[in-house]
Order: C-alpha cells, then sequence, then structure tokens
C-alpha cells in the first residue's frame, strides 16, 4: 500500500477508535482525574503510543504531517489520551530514538510502544521553569554509577510512569538520564486541583539518593539541554501545537451544534448576526492555525531549517486562538457553558495549559520576534 | 570554502544576536559569544545531517565541534575521511 494510502487509513481507523472509545467517556475521564490503564493498553494496542516510532520499534511510521492529524483527531476526542500521546511519542519516545543506543532502545521504546511501561519526561522543577537550563535536580558519579538527586514538578504522567527520562546538572553540566522508577529512590506525588490536564497523571517526582548504572545515560553526558531537552521540546511543541487545533476544532463544533439547537427570542440564535460575527471568527481561526500546522508538518517532513521556528509558531498561535475558540464557544452556551454538561467548560480549561507547557508563549513570542528580526531585515529598506 | 560559506550562510541566517556591528568571524565561539541560543545546537545538527547527507552518531555530538564555523568544517573533513 503506498505511503500516503497506508497512513490515511490509520488516520480513518483512529477516527472510528476516538468516536467509539475516546469521546464518550471524554468527561468521565475528566471528572475522575485518571486516564484508566486499560486504556492506555487499548491505543498501545494499536501502536498509537509509538505513531512515529519506525516500524522495528513497534511503530506506526506516521511522518510529520500525518502524525499531526492523528494528534489532531485523539485531541478532538480526550484531551487526556492526547496528553499520552504527547509524553509518551513526542517527548520520551523521540528522545530515545534520536540519542539512545541500540540497547537503549530495545530496553525502552518496545515496552512503550506496547503499553507495557509508562514513560514520563522530568525536567521542568519547583523552582525551574522557563529557564530550563539551570535545572537543580544533581547528579554525581560514583563508580560505574551515577547519583542523583532533586525534585522535579509538574511531570505529566509521572504519578503513573515506570521510567522517566530525567535531566539534572553536576557543576552545569546538564545530561539526562533514564531512570527507572524504585519504591526508595524515586517518589512521586500526584498533584490535585488542576485548571485542566486532570487526568494525565502530573505529579511532583523526588530523586532521593537514586543509583542510575552508567548505560542509563541518554546522548553523552553535557548533552542534556542543548540536544536532548533541544530535541524533546521541539516535537513537544509540535504536538502540542496540534492539540490546539483539536481544542480549537471541537469547541467549534460544540458552538456550531448549540447555535443550530437553542432558541432565544423565538428563534434559533444563529440567526442573531453577533452569534455568526463569533462563528465566523473560531471557523477562521481554526483554519488558520490548521495550516499552520500543516506547513510545520511539511517542513519538518522535508528536514527543513526554518521547520523549527515553523512549529514554534504554529504553538504560539494555535494555543492562543484555542482559548479564544474555546472561550467563545462557552459564551455561544451562555450560562450552560460554564457547566460540565458541555464539553466546552473543560475545552475552556484544557485550552489555558497548552499557553504554558513546552514553552510559554511568552517565550514562544521571543523566539518568533529574534526569527522576524533577521528573516525579515533589508539592508535596503 | 563552499563548504564554509553554506555552514557560515546558516548560522548567520540564524544568529540570535541581531545588532548590525556584530560580525562571524570563522574562529568565533557562536555559543560563548551568544551569537546562537544553545537550543540552535540540535538545529545545527540537523542542517549538517540534511545539508551534507550524513549521519550524526552521538559520539560526534561535541559542542566543540559545532561551536565556530572552521570547528565545524574540520568536523565534516574529519568525518568524511574517516
Amino acid at each position: 500500500m503506498p505511503g500516503d494510502e497506508r497512513q490515511q487509513k490509520i488516520l480513518q481507523e483512529a477516527q472510528e477508535f476516538a468516536a467509539a472509545e475516546l469521546k464518550p467517556h471524554a468527561a468521565e475521564i475528566d471528572r475522575k482525574g485518571a486516564l484508566p490503564k486499560k486504556l492506555i493498553k487499548k491505543m498501545a494496542a494499536r501502536k498509537y503510543l509509538s505513531a512515529t516510532f519506525p516500524n522495528n520499534y513497534g511503530g506506526l511510521e506516521l511522518d510529520p504531517v500525518h502524525y499531526g492529524l492523528f494528534t489532531e483527531c485523539i485531541g478532538k476526542a480526550c484531551g487526556a489520551s492526547r496528553a499520552l500521546l504527547t509524553v509518551q511519542t513526542s517527548l520520551v519516545g523521540e528522545s530515545i530514538l534520536r540519542f539512545g543506543n541500540e540497547s537503549q532502545k530495545k530496553k525502552w521504546l518496545l515496552p512503550l510502544a506496547k503499553g507495557k511501561k509508562v514513560g514520563a519526561f522530568a525536567l521542568t522543577e519547583p523552582t525551574v521553569g522557563s529557564d530550563a537550563k539551570n535545572v537543580q535536580c544533581q547528579y554525581r558519579k560514583v563508580g560505574d554509577n551515577y547519583i542523583i538527586n532533586g525534585r522535579k514538578k509538574w511531570i505529566s504522567f509521572g504519578a503513573i510512569a515506570d521510567f522517566f527520562v530525567v535531566i539534572c546538572s553536576y557543576d552545569g553540566t546538564v545530561s539526562a538520564f533514564i531512570v527507572e522508577r524504585s519504591p526508595k529512590e524515586v517518589h512521586t506525588r500526584p498533584i490535585r486541583g488542576l485548571l485542566g490536564g486532570r487526568a494525565s497523571h502530573i505529579a511532583e517526582v523526588e530523586f532521593q539518593n537514586a543509583v542510575i548504572p552508567a548505560e542509563n545515560l541518554l546522548g553523552p553526558e553535557g548533552s542534556g539541554f542543548s540536544y536532548v531537552v533541544g530535541t524533546a521540546l521541539d516535537h513537544g511543541r509540535f504536538s502540542i501545537a496540534w492539540s490546539g487545533v483539536a481544542i480549537a476544532q471541537a469547541a467549534l463544533e460544540a458552538m456550531v451544534s448549540y447555535a443550530r439547537r437553542r432558541e432565544q427570542f423565538g428563534q434559533k440564535i444563529h440567526k442573531f448576526q453577533l452569534i455568526q460575527g463569533i462563528l465566523g471568527d473560531a471557523v477562521t481561526k481554526t483554519h488558520a492555525a490548521r495550516a499552520l500546522c500543516l506547513k510545520a508538518g511539511e517542513l519538518r517532513k522535508s528536514q527543513h531549517s526554518e521547520a523549527v521556528h515553523e512549529t514554534t509558531i504554529a504553538k504560539y498561535f494555535t494555543s492562543k486562538i484555542a482559548n479564544e475558540v474555546a472561550s467563545d464557544a462557552v459564551q455561544v452556551h451562555g450560562g450552560e457553558g460554564c457547566a460540565d454538561k458541555y464539553p466546552v467548560e473543560r475545552l475552556f480549561r484544557e485550552a489555558k495549559i497548552l499557553e504554558i507547557i513546552e514553552g510559554t508563549s511568552q517565550i514562544q513570542q521571543l523566539i518568533i520576534a529574534k526569527y522576524g528580526l533577521r528573516k525579515y531585515f533589508s539592508v535596503k529598506a | 570554502m563552499e563548504q564554509n560559506n553554506r555552514i557560515r550562510a546558516f548560522i548567520e541566517a540564524n544568529m540570535a544576536a541581531i545588532d548590525e556591528e556584530i560580525t562571524l568571524n570563522d574562529s568565533d565561539n557562536i555559543f560563548e559569544n551568544g551569537f546562537v541560543d544553545s537550543m540552535f545546537a540540535m538545529q545545527l545538527v540537523a542542517f549538517i545531517e540534511n545539508e551534507f547527507a550524513i549521519q550524526l552518531s552521538n559520539e560526534d555530538l561535541d559542542l566543540r565541534n559545532f561551536n565556530s564555523v572552521e570547528n565545524v568544517v574540520k568536523f565534516l573533513d574529519n568525518k568524511k575521511n574517516s
């Protein structure tokens, strides 16, 4: 089967899966605050947690464009399931694929792909967010092992992870390690009371004299920030960009359905021009966001040198308009939009998270501004 | 020389420092001088792999191989001769 046709078929099946297995349960998953392990295994059985991996590591070999569309499809149905994809495939998986040696790939990627092990990417700390280069979590070499001490915070799937890609430093040198959960050395505490990501098993993680065999160093020592974090965040931003499209599209569909059913002043509310104005903006923003994501996907597919920047632009824009469209969807629903009877209340909360994770919108603005200052500068002008 | 120009053009196109007074010399350490941000290392690696059709291993990822135009050229020459 030709590549595109094969990938289209996977997308079609993912849509059916999302409609049958995810969307009907999304509200309950959010309410209960836990993505069920049974569902994680169902997604793994379809190779959804390793969608971009090569076939020999249990993947579906989706190219960036199809992986983006796939992310939209899953994210539109269930935010927590999409978060699982972001962490397993884009953050943990892509990091090990790029920097892992053969033995590490076999040991960690195959069980991750099969849903036998859940991974988490541990970068952020209680006092270190945007300034990620200054991680305080420490490692030191003792004999043939490394010892890790420190705390990480806001780690998606940290509460149930079997292993972690941990970014830590030693005397200014930042390195990445694969750390297996151990009851005595790795302690996780779920974080409750969250605005969004309630079912993504977000946790605080503490490493107390965690002994890591030298073979668990991921990439060369000292490559933790420039290479591993750089790669993970780039893939993560691409995933979050498409998550923004997913939320915007879901909010758009919800507001259209509601506007066509709801009656006020003796007529359907979609007939009011002020409501049409909101709908027109929502359609335009959602289409524009998807176009940016598709462009980033095509550039990534061709390994274009501007792919990183276009991904940043897509992440910044889609997370911004996801908030706007979700907010407008609540507005169209009126009082009903403020309760969890309708999905827009959840979409509104979930959208905000996208402006913070994988680099805040302000960090994206800085990167984009510098890119623009170079790209559009003309000596002649 | 053509190799040097291609690398220089890529670095110049991605310089975080945009002051017109700054000129990039072949021996300038682009990271220590703040000409690029630290995330640029991965972009440079991807560019080199794509532009020169080579696959870099973990052992190649020493930042010293990529911290100046001349070091990247040296690295590529060594890589081709190895």
